[in-house]
């Protein structure tokens, strides 16, 4: 499979980084601890190779990877490529079958990166796609899961020796809370290989692109920084995105539930919005746009605060009063917009009583 | 009985260019002084101490010095001693070790040997591996086998747990009694990385923090001063030499929190955004019951990223000596710094400066104004309004939320601050404002504070606890320990973390 795709220049690792933490709407954690790790790797020789989707064969196996836990102990409990790799490579002793490429379940945020700490310890090449397009606070939140695919068998790693392998789990939900209980145990976070895919799988069901994707939209944003132009319009011109709002937060509540942090933040308007006012609503990434009241933007569409001034995307955790920000909007795949799909990403699977509307016209 | 006469106090600010300082009796400032900051740390501190107790009716009480000597030293990478590194955590977090996102350029400096250990803490507080004593006692030979004194010990989870951290201290010191240790966990908070680099940065200081109280203490005895000296910290308190000398990086920074707490005392305000102009940068900060507020989250030094106990402070680049170009389009961000008064217009020179368009808009009256007399009022009016944004935009950032404060104008550039901003109350014009940094010194109290995760125990509990370690600090800082008082309590409960967390800081002052 290696030698099919292409290789990441250093550089590309950087765009990559930028470009998921804005995919990531305000969550999915800031991959600056999985960037720093990759850096290291480059600097050692670690070359990642990028492979499309329609480089694999049919019944080819792909391993799908992420870090689970608490965002706070990751801050004390690094990423490390090695163990990103365990997991992996135990399920596959357990399959009793080789991966053929590795991918990361969300393009949102740290999890981007996952895929690529796992490439640089087991040489795998890594697909460019994932299976939520963005980030979302959810395992279930998948365009595998959306399509009913198999949920096992699922496996988990520690820094030390221990692995746990759900064998089967009777839903997402069920491997969510079986896995979430393991993780607690071993200290509040863990690697994780998720239920294993078949290329056929990949082509049918992924989000197809999206590393493409985060790297072209760090390039967009580098290059308008380095040019001295606008990085957000750069990145709306890029991505055919929408600039919804442009103005200062006024106002910002937040709360931690269950592990969620959810809350709203009151954006007032400035330059061609002034006098109007935008609310979001955020259970880990911003679902919601309220514009005077009135919904104006919703998940499963990617919403993003950025600094006007830098591109700089903003986390739910780190919005503040008196920014001046532009609220921007990215599409995603059709899948995420299907009927089934809505039932599980859209407004109504995070507490909003609304229909999806579409900002983008359908492609 | 007859009233004492008020305690004579004497406050001196080492900035970059400037070296000031006043003498106060009780709150009346007596003396004020500046002169040039020396290139050798003594002769203009002597100078300022001199001119300052030249006007003392009396036995001084107490001398407190603020320094931007280490800052100076974190940017510049001079005069920073080789560190090593003892991580206590393996196997977590171990593909990053140490000085893993430092520039290069300071690393080269800065990087001795860095080891990584078994054991730390999860978040849970079970350990994650037993303590390996016998490799910290390993590396503890080898360094001083080596002949390397300064040590930063870190430790995963050490806020939650300290100690590992303090047994690998004592196994250190029991191998390498001449070690100089600095724990992470009494300077930083989660956040591995950040609390280490804080670690790390202050290991690095504390050759150059004993010289530089050396030269103090000498500067102190040439000037004839028989007084307590005491050093200005980033949080508005000050501590006594040894104190001082232990933790370096507590003092960054100083230099803007005095202002800070100066201008405060000096306005009798305790809650307003504070805007400092100087002649090539403005700060923004925010006083909150008369002490700067502490920064949220990450703040890049040197390029190097510390999580740890900072003012939250805003740089601007617009000061009085900024250039003004485009028509009065664009102020900054180059500025002809301290040579305005030779090179801006209305000094004779021939630059277009911030200073110039102020005093033809009629703001300040400096220098000769008949030299921009014929800048046209469209370019006075542009500038107006590319000044009122920036710093209209500045304010906002560091107010906590929509409510109107006041504002305390700071500096030798304040003219250039609007008479009115939104979101403002009042524009308070601070009196004695040029020496603000050196009054705020002067008055400074001794403090210690706390400010970590509590696990496990109720909140009253955990304040409990808290706050006889801050008071414990602040008399090893050398406060009275009959007169401590509490300055700031708050908790934050950690709701990522599993079980009852909560993040306490309590801080005192005696």
């Amino acid at each position: 499979m290696r030698g099919s795709g292409r290789e990441l220049s250093a550089l590309e690792i950087e765009d990559l980084a930028a470009g998921a933490w804005i995919l990531g709407a305000g969550g999915g954690g800031n991959p600056y601890h999985a960037l720093l790790n990759l850096r290291a790797e480059t600097a050692r020789g670690f070359r990642a190779e990028v492979i499309p989707a329609a480089a694999l064969g049919d019944e080819d196996l792909v391993a799908v990877v992420s870090t689970m836990g608490a965002p706070l102990v990751g801050e004390e409990r690094l990423p490390d490529p090695e163990v990103a790799a365990r997991p992996v490579r135990i399920l596959a002793e357990r399959l009793g079958r080789d991966f053929a490429a590795v991918m990361s379940l969300e393009i949102g945020g740290a999890n981007a990166l996952q895929s690529f700490m796992v490439a640089a310890r087991t040489g795998l090449p890594v697909v460019d796609a994932d299976c939520m397009g963005r980030a979302f606070p959810e395992a279930q939140m998948t365009t595998f899961a959306i399509a009913g695919l198999r949920n096992y068998p699922f496996c988990l790693a520690d820094i030390r020796d221990n692995v746990v392998i759900v064998e089967r789990a009777a839903s997402w939900q069920w491997q969510e809370r079986l896995g979430r209980v393991a993780v607690t145990e071993v200290g509040s976070i863990a690697a994780t290989a998720k239920a294993p895919r078949t290329g056929r799988e990949i082509k049918d069901h992924a989000v197809l692109g999206s590393v493409s994707r985060a790297i072209r939209i760090g390039a967009a944003r580098r290059r308008a920084k380095a040019a001295g132009s606008d990085p957000v319009a750069a990145v709306l011109a890029s991505e055919s995105g929408l600039r919804l709002f442009t103005g200062k937060v006024s106002d910002i509540a937040r709360r931690t539930t269950r592990g969620f942090l959810r809350g709203k933040a009151r954006i007032s308007g400035l330059g061609p919005d002034r006098g109007a006012s935008l609310e979001l609503h955020f259970q880990n990434e911003f679902a919601a746009a309220f514009r005077d009241g009135r919904p104006v933007a919703t998940t499963p569409e990617i919403l993003c605060v950025v600094e006007s001034a830098t591109g700089e995307a903003l986390g739910t955790e780190v919005i503040a009063y008196g920014q001046r920000v532009e609220v921007i909007a990215l599409d995603v795949p059709f899948a995420l917009k299907t009927p089934p799909a809505l039932e599980l990403v859209g407004p109504r699977a995070f507490g909003f009583d609304l229909d999806f509307r579409s900002l983008f016209p359908a492609s | 009985m007859t009233k004492s006469p008020p305690a004579l106090r004497i406050g001196v600010d080492v900035g970059g260019t400037h070296t000031d300082s006043v003498l106060m009796a009780g709150r009346r400032v007596v003396r004020e002084f500046k002169t040039a900051t020396t290139a050798d740390v003594t002769t203009g501190v002597v100078t300022a101490l001199r001119e300052a107790a030249h006007a003392a009716e009396g036995p001084v009480a107490r001398v407190v010095i603020g320094t931007t000597h280490f800052t100076n030293a974190v940017l510049t990478g001079a005069g920073l001693s080789r560190v090593a590194a003892l991580r206590i955590g393996l196997p977590a977090s171990a593909s990053l070790p140490p000085f893993c996102d430092w520039p290069q350029g300071l690393a080269r400096r800065v990087r001795g040997p860095v080891m990584q250990v078994a054991g730390g803490h999860e978040c849970d507080g079970r350990p994650i591996a037993p303590l390996d004593e016998t490799g910290i006692a390993r590396v503890g030979r080898s360094l001083r086998h080596e002949g390397i004194r300064d040590v930063a010990v870190s430790a995963v989870f050490s806020p939650l747990d300290g100690r590992g951290e303090a047994r690998a201290a004592e196994i250190l010191r029991e191998e390498h009694p001449e070690a100089r240790i600095t724990e992470s966990r009494e300077l930083g908070r989660i956040g591995l990385l950040g609390r280490e680099n804080a670690g790390l940065l202050n290991a690095a200081l504390r050759p150059l923090a004993a010289r530089v109280m050396r030269a103090f203490a000498d500067a102190m005895e040439t000037a004839g001063i028989r007084a307590p000296l005491l050093i200005a910290r980033n949080d508005g308190t000050v501590a006594r030499v040894p104190a001082a000398a232990a933790y370096p990086v507590l003092s960054l920074s100083s230099g803007p929190t005095n202002s800070m707490t100066g201008a405060a005392f000096l306005s009798g305000v305790s809650e307003a955004v504070v805007v400092d102009v100087g002649g090539t940068t403005t700060d923004i900060g925010y006083l909150r019951a008369g002490f700067p507020r502490e920064a949220p989250r990450e703040v890049v030094i040197g390029g190097v990223r510390t999580l740890f106990r900072m003012p939250d402070l805003l740089s601007i680049a617009l000061g009085g000596g900024s250039l003004v170009t485009r028509n009065g389009g664009a102020v900054g961000p180059g500025s002809v710094g301290y040579r305005l008064i030779e090179k801006g217009r209305v000094f004779g020179g021939d630059i277009l400066t911030a200073t110039d368009c102020g005093v033809a808009a009629g703001w300040a009256r400096i220098g000769d104004a008949r030299r921009v007399a014929a800048l046209s009022s469209a370019v006075t009016r542009r500038f107006a309004r590319a000044v009122r944004e920036r710093i209209e935009e500045s304010v906002d950032r560091m107010k906590p939320d929509a409510a109107a404060r006041s504002l305390l104008a700071v500096g030798g550039g304040a003219f250039l601050i609007p008479e009115r901003t939104p979101g403002v109350s009042e524009r308070v014009d601070v009196p004695h404002a040029s020496v603000a940094n050196a009054v705020g010194a002067a008055i400074a109290r001794i403090g210690g504070e706390t400010d970590r995760v509590f696990h496990g125990v109720g909140r009253e509990e955990a304040f409990r606890r808290a706050t006889e370690e801050a008071e414990a600090g602040a008399v090893a800082a050398g406060a009275d320990p009959t007169a401590l008082e509490v300055v700031e309590r708050e908790d934050l409960p950690l709701a990522y973390l599993p079980g009852d967390a909560r993040r306490v800081r309590v801080r005192v002052v005696g």
